[in-house]
């Protein structure tokens, strides 16, 4: 070992056991709330086709990009509250806020929808800050931020037509929607406040089903605090139809792009027996970074991917 | 090449003109596609650029060369260098030269950065030892005594030296900065 290393592991020293203790806030949460803690597979022979997520190969099978649909599986299985802490693995994503191996909190509950689910998520930052003495406000990036109940929930519509200017629901780009999303949009949020973004267009619904109301809105939302997209929630789509025909869709792009892609069959047998349901996966490098201050993702693992 | 492949310092060619990445920001919403902002300073004059890809988006890489050089001798608005390896002789503009040319005195090795056949940069020793021509000689007299003084170097380049400089001396000068380091002769 050099003394380099040792010395930049000893400086994370800090972060490493706040990061061991929030772990265990958040097991603690699930668990007095009667969520059963899974453990599914890292290697997998089949993940969700998604074509802006770049899966590595191993073999003929893939490293797992999500745990959703295995604990999807479950839950058709007739489990009715998991929740999981596994790595995942998604190729080139690297940047301030991005590694290739990052980890991720999953978690879901039957008769519930993404409300709930944003809900729960309030609940576990809030009881997680409480516990580690931090009270109801957190100082992050020189930005003190109220969590207090509830966020502000902000339409993706509205969000859209007040920083860009234009309205992804009626008009949906998904090439611009991802630029704007990221260069107007949340910059654009109030920086003193967590934001949930919600009801996102039906062509950025991934796994979510469509709002019966109005079928160009997906039940989607995503929860941003100090600019970190830390959660993604979805009313789980149960429609199996409708989620092989979106998986295609994908498949097709894929493909194009010259990748391998694989149907998850499994699955998808699965999809028509899930019990309404809603699901969410939270970055927990993400959530460690809020609460230890820190713009980078490299500080809150011991071994990044430049030193691993 | 792939934006994916594009880290900081590489040389990227843009509508035409070489630029270095000094900066990648990657930003990437969940579900959607990875964004690549990219901050790009102008090979040819420095001048900052911030650009933003996608992936999937390619671009066009510049391959950078580059050897040593010596200044010979100035000829009218052409500055004369010679690889020191090769011998070959070049012309190159003052203008290209810019600010540099305060700096160059004759048998002075340079770095030069070459794109293809075209010279894009000289960068200068750190530090250059140059006479001074000119200077005001100060009095014992004067009763305020001013920590600096104006004097005129043997290249044309103007610059603060202590007072105890006088013409003649030779100087060493931090071409980063422009400014007086230490005196390295004097004139007896």
């Amino acid at each position: 070992m050099t003394s380099e290393e040792s010395r930049r592991l000893i400086e994370k020293r800090p972060n490493l056991e706040r990061r061991a203790l929030i772990f265990q806030l958040t097991r603690a949460f699930f668990v007095e709330r009667w969520f059963l803690e899974v453990d599914t597979p890292l290697r997998v022979s089949s993940i969700a086709p998604e074509q802006h997520i770049l899966p590595f190969e191993s073999e003929d099978w893939f490293l797992s990009t999500s745990p959703e649909l295995h604990m999807k599986r479950l839950l058709a299985a007739g489990y009715d509250r998991l929740f999981q802490i596994s790595h995942c693995f998604r190729k080139g994503e690297r940047g301030q806020q991005h590694t290739p191996e990052f980890t991720m909190l999953e978690w879901y509950r039957t008769g519930a929808d993404y409300e709930q689910m944003i809900h729960d998520t309030e609940e576990l930052v809030v009881t997680i800050a409480e516990k580690l003495g931090l009270g109801s406000t957190i100082q992050f990036q020189n930005q003190k931020i109220s969590l207090a109940q509830p966020w502000p929930r902000i339409p993706v519509r509205d969000a859209f037509l007040r920083a860009a200017g234009w309205d992804p629901i009626s008009d949906p780009n998904p090439l611009s929607f991802d630029t704007d999303l990221v260069n107007k949009v949340i910059p654009s949020f109030d920086s003193t406040r967590p934001t949930v973004l919600k009801a996102y267009p039906a062509p950025m619904a991934s796994l979510a089903r469509l709002s019966p109301t109005d079928p160009r809105v997906g039940q989607r939302a995503e929860v941003f605090i100090g600019g970190l997209e830390l959660a993604n929630a979805y009313s789980e789509l149960r429609n199996a139809e409708e989620q092989s025909r979106r998986f295609q869709e994908e498949m097709k792009q894929i493909q194009r792009a010259g990748r391998r892609a694989v149907m998850p069959q499994r699955f998808l047998e699965a999809v028509a027996h899930l019990p309404e349901c809603g699901g969410i996966a939270l970055g927990m490098d993400r959530l460690v970074m809020l609460f230890c201050d820190i713009e980078s993702i490299d500080e809150v693992i011991p071994f990044t991917v430049d030193t691993a | 090449m792939d934006i994916e492949d594009v880290h900081k310092n590489s040389k990227l060619l843009i509508d035409g003109i070489p630029y270095n990445v000094d900066d990648v920001d990657f930003m990437k919403p969940g579900k959607g596609r990875a964004i690549y902002r990219l901050r790009l300073r102008s090979l040819r004059d420095n001048t900052v650029l911030d650009r933003t890809f996608h992936s999937g988006d390619t671009v066009e890489e510049v391959y950078i060369t580059t050897h040593e050089e010596q200044y010979l001798y100035r000829e009218g608005e052409q500055y004369v260098f010679m690889n020191t390896e090769t011998f070959d002789q070049r012309f190159v503009s003052e203008q290209l030269l810019g600010d540099k040319k305060q700096f160059l005195k004759e048998g002075t090795v340079v770095t030069v950065t070459m794109m293809a056949d075209e010279m894009i940069d000289i960068t200068l020793p750190t530090f250059v030892e140059l006479a001074v021509v000119r200077t005001e000689i100060t009095t014992k007299t004067a009763t305020i005594t001013p920590q600096n003084k104006a004097a005129v170097l043997e290249t044309g380049y103007t610059i603060g030296v202590p007072i105890f400089i006088k013409e003649g001396d030779v100087i060493k000068v931090d071409t980063r900065t422009g400014n007086y380091v230490e005196r390295v002769s004097t004139r007896r």
